[in-house]
């Protein structure tokens, strides 16, 4: 079975251009028939991650494959790493600094947004070296 | 309601998308935490907010938001608007406050939806 698979890199401190990669993955799912719900899914679950490795980390790369059963998304970063992940996980903890919450992020929900739109979701940090997340949509 | 509806609720000035004006909204939803609103919105929903950075428009293409509507008299830049644009969202301008802005929609009964 075919797999396609789309490949971007996320530039650290720009704040502004975030979520082009997950901008651009929107259109062309629906531009592949994909169904809206697993398109939503998608879409949320991949910009929180974009978000997050702008705001956290020094950018990174995501890949996103895709077939006719899922749809996997991997975001691997280059940043501090998380230290405690259940913890992390916790809707409204946040290590983000004040210039992020004023910026409309910082509340907390990243990581549960993502657990919550995806069907699978592992992570896979190293203190010190980076974060790599994977997460599943089912079609 | 419709977002021309909104629009003549709030006395809202159009800044982007007069075209799509008779499109149909079914909730909306008021904050200007962008994870919050991507964790609770639903589907053909209207944002509020006060909140005025290119990640507004972003959060909205993600969701499928109809319409932002700025409170406070929030002005976004020229590449909000284009942003807004290209991607088919309406963007609305009030001089009321979240809170009251919010409550006039209520009554007029546009609810957040079901949690």
């Amino acid at each position: 079975m075919d797999v396609i698979t789309f490949h971007y890199t996320i530039s650290p401190d720009d704040f502004t251009r975030a979520g082009e990669a997950s901008s651009d993955v929107k259109s062309k799912l629906k531009k592949m028939g994909v169904t809206p719900e697993a398109v939503r899914k998608v879409a949320i679950a991949m910009y929180e991650g974009e978000i997050n490795m702008v705001i956290h980390a020094k950018g990174g790369e995501i890949t996103v494959h895709i077939s006719t059963e899922r749809i996997e998304m991997v975001l691997e970063d280059v940043g501090p790493g998380i230290p405690d992940i259940d913890l992390a996980m916790q809707a409204g903890y946040s290590t983000a600094p004040d210039a992020v919450r004023s910026l409309g992020f910082g509340a907390g929900m990243g990581l549960p947004n993502m657990k919550k739109y995806s069907d699978e979701m592992e992570i896979h940090t190293v203190i010190g070296e980076g974060t790599t997340i994977r997460m599943v949509v089912n079609l | 309601m419709t977002v021309e509806d909104i629009r003549k609720i709030l006395g809202a000035k159009v800044l982007v998308g007069e075209e799509h004006l008779s499109e149909e909204v079914k909730s909306a939803c008021g904050s200007d935490m962008m994870s919050d609103v991507l964790a609770y919105s639903k589907d053909h929903s209207v944002l509020l907010t006060g909140l005025c950075n290119p990640q507004v428009v972003r959060t909205a293409e993600m969701l499928d938001i109809v319409c932002i509507v700025f409170v406070r008299g929030k002005k976004p830049d020229e590449a909000m608007l284009q942003m807004a644009a290209e991607r088919g969202i309406i963007l609305l301008s009030t001089g009321h406050r979240m809170f009251s802005a919010c409550g006039m929609l209520y009554e007029a009964g546009l609810h957040g939806g079901a949690i």
